[in-house]
């Protein structure tokens, strides 16, 4: 026995397979109720009764000979690695769909498994399943699952470990078609034969007839050199059309539906009332499907989503806080005075703790967004926006990649992989940076809150608007710029509503609570070091005048209430002037001219630079830098006279759109496969935020 | 190329929600959707209903091989149908 045995899960987008796969291996893969969430291999090893198995997830597809680019992953994969076992994952709900891709995978041969998943939605509906007539038909153990619940996950690791320690069946099933159809199939199964002798079972002969009658481009071109075969192919294929006024790809597509459906009349039965199946998917619908109501209600899913996002979010935020406030008021007691107090001090703790605030808000965001993507109701929001996104040169499925955008930008570029078109997935990835990116949510919520702080949560969800409308008027403008044209097809499969399981919510959350804390202790802790440095250096600064004498001159007057003022403006003064003449204020200053127009301070300016490198690093920035002028005033407060509100929006907007943080350019140049576009992506953005931000403060400083 | 029958020929985009169709074929000139949708089950005799109409009136959502389906009506112009009263 080979060791270890590959195991690939084949099955049609959203059949659970990912779920499955979870299950077998214990791993923690993304699942969702949306078609195509997998968009790459994944591997991982199992013992079971001492038979090693590596199982792999391969994404979704339809059909084998399928030519659409967010299928090939799926279809490369059973023409190219030849796994040893195939566990064939059906949506048990779906079957009469499900089960042509069954009817390919039974022409190559290959050991099967047929896993009918989904089963506890199929015995809700009140349907039975003959699965021992299914076993005999398709030729191949049955087993039920529900991959969610984990059922029946041990009944099919035994079926797999079965299945490798026993040699396969000298000649498998094979399915019949029609005398023409069958004909055409010996005909160029004799000419392959002849062509490869001896290295062709008859099986595989058959199978790559088939595949070649179909019109399969990938074993055409393998074949390619021999004229004659290809010839002959055509020729086949003229007459069968000629016959059936069909393309052949047609007539076997029928045949194979037509296998299924003789299958499932024998071996499948409805009990009771048949509307009962999915009978809530159509009363949800009625409702988020609305003519009138669907895309209101849209609307105001996420605005609830984003006003909780803040509001629910204040209250442990506040928690935090007043931990963070007694950790460093113990620090700064405990260590003794001296530049790493400092650092400590106004650099650590300033820095990462006016970070760590935000955990509560995007541990939220991600509970909304792991309902939004579970339940089903992404697909159907993709649905209803297709028709508005579709006047903007862009596709309702591109959807998916933007509100996965909200979370992350850079999963948000891996997930246009869902859209066929080379250049309509060019155009969204280079829209998806313009998402709102959970990263930049501190800096909402830091400034919403300071500037605004009675419609806050309004203004955050404004902000989530403004990201979707600049990515479709981007979308406008890149149509145009980029060379080519034609979008896709819109055809997506709605699945049920579903409920997703508390386990794979709570994943979710802790997972981004996981990385928001990594950020936080990686990424903002050193930058937060850095920044306070860059800010504390050069020491030997020429002031504009003597503050030490001053100061010294100020304190020694009798005490009154003007020479404290006196000493106090004297302080501010001389820290403000510091702080310019430090490396930090230097280069800031140096490109704060850019910044002028839109009535950033130099200070603004620096927190923009730094935010190249992770949008976190902006709230940081500005955390370390108040730190050092700051009397016991908060972070808002210190903020709100920093700024009028109309410089405020400028700002939230510049932070908003500019330059993707530096994951994000890598997985955009990896993704376009041209670091150009990435660099494209840069300067666009740049130009583009800072054209809105001239906007917006120009338009804000008349009205506010 | 054929000119005679234009009239005559109903496609998908003209289904009603009180009928029911049967798929007739598929006609275009684009391979890749054309297989994309024999291998999503729009395979002549198939029956399709309209399910849905998104807020505008375009994509829709149909009802075929027990699964709904949301195409645009220019994809659904290209899919001809044979019609029969529910």
């Amino acid at each position: 026995m080979k060791s270890p045995v590959t195991v690939a899960l084949v099955g049609n987008p959203n059949a659970g397979s990912t779920s499955l796969f979870n299950a077998l291996t214990g791993a923690q893969s993304a699942v969702a109720n949306y078609p195509r969430v997998t968009t790459s291999l994944t591997a991982r090893e199992v013992t079971h009764r001492g038979v090693t198995l590596r199982i792999v997830d391969v994404p979704g597809f339809f059909s084998t000979s399928s030519q659409s680019p967010e299928e090939k992953v799926g279809c490369d994969y059973i023409h190219g690695e030849e796994p040893d076992i195939i566990v064939n994952v059906l949506d048990a709900g779906h079957l009469d769909r499900s089960l042509f891709l069954t009817t390919q995978l039974i022409e190559t041969g290959l050991p099967r498994i047929t896993v009918l998943n989904m089963m506890d939605e199929v015995r809700r509906a009140g349907i039975r399943i003959d699965t021992a007539l299914l076993a005999s038909a398709l030729g191949s153990p049955v087993v039920e699952t529900c991959a969610l619940k984990k059922e029946g996950i041990d009944a099919l690791l035994d079926a797999v470990a079965a299945m490798a320690s026993t040699t396969p069946a000298a000649a498998p099933l094979r399915l019949h078609y029609d005398s023409h159809l069958e004909g055409a199939i010996e005909r160029v199964q004799q000419h392959l034969s002849k062509l490869h002798p001896q290295e062709l079972s008859p099986v595989r002969s058959r199978w790559l007839a088939i595949k070649m009658l179909e019109g399969d481009d990938e074993v055409l071109r393998h074949e390619s050199n021999h004229v004659e075969l290809v010839e002959e192919i055509k020729g086949e294929q003229t007459a069968l059309a000629h016959e059936h006024d069909e393309d052949t790809a047609g007539l076997l597509a029928s045949a194979r539906f037509a296998f299924a459906n003789g299958l499932l009349r024998e071996a499948r039965q409805q009990e009771g009332d048949p509307t009962a199946g999915f009978k809530l998917t159509r009363i949800l619908d009625d409702f988020f499907l609305n003519r009138t109501l669907g895309l209101p209600l849209l609307l105001g899913i996420l605005w609830v989503m984003f006003e909780t996002t803040f509001s629910l979010g204040a209250i442990p935020t506040d928690w935090i806080k007043a931990g963070v406030e007694v950790s460093t008021e113990l620090v700064d007691k405990t260590l003794p005075e001296g530049m790493f107090h400092d650092l400590v001090v106004n650099g650590v703790m300033a820095g990462v703790g006016g970070t760590i605030v935000f955990l509560p808000n995007i541990v939220i965001l991600f509970f909304f967004m792991a309902i939004l993507s579970g339940t089903g109701y992404l697909a159907r929001a993709s649905f209803l926006m297709d028709r508005v996104m579709h006047h903007f040169g862009l596709h309702g499925t591109t959807l998916i990649p933007m509100v996965a955008g909200f979370g992350c930008n850079v999963p948000a570029v891996m997930a246009t992989r869902v859209i066929t078109n080379k250049r309509a997935r060019l155009i969204a990835m280079l829209i998806a940076p313009f998402m709102n990116c959970s990263a930049r949510l501190p800096v909402f919520i830091l400034f919403a809150g300071a500037f605004f702080t009675d419609i806050a949560g309004t203004v955050v969800f404004a902000m989530y608007m403004l990201s979707l409308v600049a990515a479709m008027l981007s979308a406008v403008l890149l149509n145009r710029i980029i060379p080519g044209s034609g979008g896709d097809a819109f055809v997506m499969e709605l699945p049920p509503y579903r409920l997703p399981t508390l386990h794979s919510v709570l994943h979710h959350m802790w997972d981004s609570a996981q990385g928001f804390v990594a950020k936080v202790t990686g990424v903002i802790l050193v930058g937060s070091i850095v920044i306070w440095f860059l800010q504390e250096f050069p020491r030997d600064i020429t002031y504009s005048q003597d503050f030490e004498t001053v100061i010294a001159e100020q304190t020694a007057l009798p005490d009154s209430p003007e020479k404290e003022t006196a000493l106090k403006t004297l302080k501010s003064a001389q820290a403000q002037e510091k702080l310019e003449k430090s490396y930090l204020g230097r280069s800031a200053i140096a490109v704060a001219p850019l910044f002028e127009p839109l009535g950033f301070s130099w200070r603004d300016s620096a927190a923009i630079m730094t935010g190249f490198v992770a949008k976190e690093v902006v709230v940081a920035t500005y955390a370390v830098i108040y730190a050092q002028e700051k009397g016991s005033e908060e972070l808002t407060e210190t903020l709100k006279n920093a700024m009028p509100p109309a410089t405020a929006i400028a700002f939230m907007i510049f932070t908003l759109l500019y330059a993707p943080c530096l994951s994000t350019i890598a997985i955009i140049g990896k993704e376009a496969q041209s670091w150009r576009w990435a660099g494209f992506s840069v300067a666009y953005s740049l130009t583009f935020a800072w054209l809105l931000a001239l906007a917006a403060s120009r338009i804000g400083g008349t009205f506010l | 190329m054929k000119q005679y029958g234009q009239i005559d020929k109903v496609t998908l985009a003209d289904l009603r929600p009180d009928q029911q169709g049967e798929i007739v074929k598929i006609e275009t000139e684009d391979g890749v959707f054309k297989r994309r949708m024999q291998s999503l089950g729009v395979v002549s005799g198939a029956a399709v209903t309209l399910d849905r109409s998104a807020p505008l009136g375009d994509p829709r959502i149909y009802s075929l091989m027990g699964y709904s389906l949301g195409l645009r009506n220019a994809e659904a112009r290209q899919i001809h149908i044979r019609i029969c009263i529910k």
